[in-house]
């Protein structure tokens, strides 16, 4: 890397500034909001005068059904990116290592399936959910969910497989392995990290619903926070609902936050691994 | 152990490509074959076919006297050794070498002797707790070899298996290539691009161009008797020298020199055409300074004056290049040959260089006219469209 | 040499024919595997966009059950008659283009602050990633109450009136900020991974043929990385063409800022107009389909990541 001058520093400087600025000042902001007591929160200041953890007793009160929101949330996300883990790391295999016809129509399906709006989809579930009995519930969530995780999943596996080397896979045969056992227990041990990073990209976009799960549901039953959020209402319709959904917001946040920041080499990895390659 | 037979084996690809052609090979039980030829020329692919790893476009082949085309690897019982070894990163050496006993749920006591025997033979007991990781490159290749020889089987694959290794190791793991080898018995078929192993190893080598199979002999037949300009080029180093040529009345007209045939090799190369465009093959050794061949020696062969443009002092001997004329040899097979050196020609700007091997004790100097001798009962010719040797029979 | 296993029974004659037994077990393995997959995919993605479509072409209204009939194109005609499908489709290109560009030109200045940045190397990629681990509706509902007349810092600190989300433009303008915050970072790692990949001594040689630090941006930077930028674009644009959740949380529509996502949403769950709701569905996947073409077609971006 080529010297700087001390004026270049500078600049380079205040623009790592602005860039943590940027990024972090509505989230600053919100966890500010939600330190703020009802009296305070009109104040209209960035910072709170009074601080208080009033705002998040009154998101886990019971009547919100917040908890089960957050339960519900954490159950289904899990769920989605345990499903889709397995359905794409066996797809991305037969895709990147074995030979069949109708192998770069799947991957084109996949790519077209990631594209389609979901507000296309989501009509025709929420009719056919309440004939079937989906609506309202996990299964209800979790299969349209799958929708936009297995092509994710399925494009960024299929790029750390192609990382493994070939002959690990020839070696396997030669020594007596079937494709499952040379995929079972050669090619996915060494291809854990990938699988952790698809599983982590997965899980966000599941985290972070708030189409489907606003048409597929209408009760505590399958509700996720996104949505509960959304629902949010004052007391009486006379109290700001501002506080409660402050503190709501960063509960969903927080954990999501802890976890993009521990991983954010894998993440980083995973988001680009497929792209830039080109 | 077994034999094994392609007969009439070809690999086309969907693409229209033939890597292998009609590819004929009797590989006797035990026999140690080796596939030699430049990158590209079908000898991996060939390989491949035999391992099961590709599917056999057209043809047959068979081990141990069964058909086995269709047969997946893993019911074929033969091992591979991989060039980049492909030791699966996540065991370790023990783990490496047991995994086919595993895979094939052998007791776990005939595993461990197994594994403790095949690392007695490759001096691996002390590293069979390590990941290959922590291992060195020699090492690694032994651990490779290790999961070969461990689950006897009826023949090993070799692919370029000391390619990655630096030039001293190789030339020491060679050596125990050829030994291990010779203590089993099993047949092998070893797939190399180094005319230097092939020629040390092999109990009889195969020579493919463009996934045709050029001769199949032992490293000797190949050396004294090759069937056309590629085989003679591509055996031996430093490479033969091709010098344009015609015989006329028993007399082969050389760029430097007229020299009369010597009986023997009048009848080798059968009767000739006069003025026929003829490639003329001189190995570099088959040249000697004039005043260090003896009496009874010098009446094989002719002698002629030169001046070298390049001494090269070996130690051993001295490698000397001079001038020989301004016509080159123009063959698709020396353009091969040269494709295979990477392109770079010595005939450059002033027509065809020669290189001669010297006694040590000549003590030549650049620019100094010097007296060569060249061996009349060596010589080789080549019919210059076809690239084939001449030859009576 | 050709490492792949290319079958080629197809295209030779053989004395041999059909496949072997080990191209035969790749065969069915690989179907196998896929057909979780494939079929969870056509279940819950492909099957209801085809009864988005047959639904798209009846009267089918869920407050009169049992008038259902087949309209044929009556729909559309009704939706592109429509001047509130127009003043969506307008709101959503608005937003869609404004917000890309922007998302383009900050990601970018992101990207060569963190692949560049002397101080604070970590600390800025991680802090870059919180937008984008921050739930959607969660950045929408941030935005939403710093411009809240009532409680938000930000009307105040500028001294903005009328209140921006009071108006048609000031409402638009939330709405855009708050989608570039969220997916800028989504960009500028994706150009990040495209400038790591330009070898440093292409800027040092160009340095050496006397190019300014603009004209090595755009002769060196900018080509290099147009495959990594096509691509990303063209996922942000299709993403950006189906803004729903943040507007739902900022305006839900309020101040005319519908787009198609949110129309289409009000058609079908508080209409209960499924006949009406899946044409404007239908109307936006085409839109979408058309926009994947023409950055396929046109733009060359090929995700096709071979």
């Amino acid at each position: 890397m080529e010297q700087y001058t001390r004026n270049q520093k500078i600049l380079w400087g205040i623009g790592t500034v602005v860039v943590l600025f940027y990024a972090l000042i509505p989230v600053i902001w919100i966890l500010s909001l939600s330190l703020k007591t009802p009296e305070t929160i009109g104040d209209q200041s960035f910072w709170p005068k009074e601080w208080t953890l009033e705002n998040y007793s009154a998101v886990f009160e019971e009547g919100l059904g917040f908890n089960r929101a957050i339960i519900n949330s954490i159950g289904i996300a899990l769920i989605t990116t345990v499903l889709a883990l397995a359905f794409a790391s066996m797809a991305a295999y037969a895709i990147t290592r074995l030979d069949f016809p109708g192998k770069t129509l799947i991957l084109a399906g996949a790519l077209a399936v990631s594209m389609f709006p979901a507000i296309s989809v989501v009509g025709g579930l929420f009719n056919v959910w309440r004939v079937v009995g989906l609506y309202d519930t996990w299964p209800g969530l979790i299969l349209p969910y799958l929708s936009f995780a297995l092509p994710l999943s399925i494009y960024t596996l299929s790029a750390f497989f192609r990382e493994i080397p070939w002959d690990l896979e020839k070696a396997a045969q030669m020594d007596g392995a079937t494709g499952m056992q040379a995929f079972r227990r050669v090619i996915l041990p060494l291809a854990m990290p990938g699988v952790f990073t698809a599983g982590i990209l997965a899980f966000i976009a599941a985290w972070n619903d708030f189409l489907f799960a606003n048409v597929l549901t209408s009760t505590d039953a399958a509700r996720t926070a996104p949505v509960a959020l959304s629902f949010f209402r004052g007391a009486s319709q006379f109290t700001d609902p501002s506080g409660a959904i402050a503190a709501g917001a960063v509960v969903v946040t927080i954990p999501i936050l802890i976890m993009v920041l521990i991983f954010q080499r894998r993440i980083v990895s995973g988001l680009t691994s497929g792209a830039v390659k080109g | 152990m077994a034999d094994i037979v392609l007969d009439r084996v070809t690999k086309t690809y969907s693409d229209g490509y033939t890597a292998v052609k009609d590819l004929n090979l009797e590989i006797a039980d035990g026999e140690f074959m080796i596939l030699v030829g430049p990158s590209g020329c079908g000898k991996s692919t060939a390989l491949n076919m035999i391992a099961g790893l590709e599917d056999i476009s057209s043809g047959e082949l068979r081990i141990g006297g069964e058909v086995v085309n269709k047969k997946a690897p893993r019911d074929r019982d033969i091992a591979m050794v991989f060039q980049s070894y492909a030791l699966y990163p996540h065991m370790t050496v023990r783990d490496n070498i047991a995994f086919a006993l595993k895979l094939a749920k052998r007791p776990q006591s005939e595993i461990d002797s197994k594994v403790n025997e095949a690392a007695d033979i490759l001096d691996l007991q002390n590293h069979l707790d390590r990941k290959p990781a922590n291992l060195s490159g020699g090492q690694r290749q032994r651990v490779a070899m290790g999961r070969a020889i461990v689950r006897n089987p009826k023949a090993f694959l070799m692919d370029e298996p000391l390619s990655n290794l630096d030039a001293k190791l190789r030339v020491q793991m060679r050596a125990e290539v050829a030994r291990i080898q010779h203590r089993l018995n099993t047949t092998t078929v070893y797939v190399t691009h180094d005319q230097t192993e092939a020629m040390t190893l092999g109990d009889r080598v195969a020579i493919m161009l463009h996934g045709v199979l050029q001769q199949v002999a032992s490293p000797m037949e190949l050396y004294n008797n090759p069937k056309n300009l590629f085989v003679a080029g591509f055996i031996g180093s430093p490479g033969m020298n091709f010098l344009p040529a015609t015989i006329d009345n028993g007399v082969a007209k050389l760029p430097m020199v007229d020299i009369k045939l010597p009986q023997d090799v009048a009848e080798r190369i059968g009767r000739v055409d006069a003025g026929k465009n003829l490639v003329a093959g001189i190995r570099p050794e088959d040249f000697e300074d004039a005043r260090h061949v003896g009496v009874d020696q010098r009446e094989r062969g002719t002698t002629f004056k030169t001046k070298f443009d390049l001494v090269e002092a070996m130690g051993a001997e001295y490698y000397v290049h001079f001038p020989a004329g301004d016509s080159t040899v123009e063959s698709a097979q020396v353009d091969d040959l040269l494709a295979d050196a990477g392109g770079v020609a010595e005939l450059s700007d002033q027509g065809a260089v020669v290189v001669a091997r010297l006694d040590a004790e000549s003590r030549v100097k650049v620019g100094e006219e010097t007296e060569v001798w060249v061996d009349a009962t060596k010589l080789h010719f080549f019919d210059a469209d076809t690239g084939e040797a001449l030859s009576s029979r | 040499m050709a490492v792949a296993a290319e079958t080629a029974q197809a295209t030779t004659p053989t004395q041999h024919t059909g496949l072997t037994d080990r191209a035969k077990a790749e065969r069915k393995l690989a179907y196998i595997l896929c057909a979780p997959a494939v079929l969870v995919m056509a279940l819950v993605a492909g099957f209801p966009i085809l009864y988005a479509f047959w639904l798209s072409l009846r009267r089918e209204d869920l407050r009169f059950p049992d008038a259902g009939e087949f309209v044929g194109l009556s729909n559309y005609i009704a939706v592109l008659t429509s001047s509130t499908w127009w003043g969506a489709f307008t709101n959503t290109m608005i937003i869609t283009v404004v917000s890309v560009l922007l998302e383009l030109v900050l990601g970018m200045l992101i990207a060569q602050a963190m692949y560049r940045a002397i101080f604070a190397r970590t600390a800025i990629r991680a802090s870059v990633l919180v937008p984008y681990g921050a739930v959607t509706v969660v950045a929408a509902f941030a935005w939403r109450l710093a411009f809240d007349p009532a409680t938000g810092f930000a009307t105040s600190l500028f001294n903005l009136e009328p209140p921006p989300l009071t108006t048609h433009w000031g409402s638009m303008v939330v709405i855009i900020t708050a989608e570039v915050w969220k997916t800028t970072p989504f960009i500028a790692l994706l150009l990040l991974g495209g400038l790591a990949l330009i070898p440093d001594d292409l800027y040092k040689a160009a340095k050496m043929d006397g190019a300014s630090a603009w004209q090595r941006f755009v002769k060196i930077t900018l080509p290099l990385i147009k495959p990594a930028l096509m691509v990303a674009v063209l996922f942000r644009t299709l993403d950006a063409f189906r803004i729903y959740d943040s507007l739902f949380i900022i305006t839900r529509g309020a101040n005319d800022t519908e787009s198609v996502s949110l129309l289409g949403y009000e058609q079908l769950v508080n209409r209960l107009n499924l006949g009406l709701g899946s044409a404007v569905s239908i109307l936006i996947f085409i839109c979408v389909m058309i926009i994947a073409f023409i950055f396929f077609r046109f733009l060359g971006a090929s995700p096709e990541r071979r």
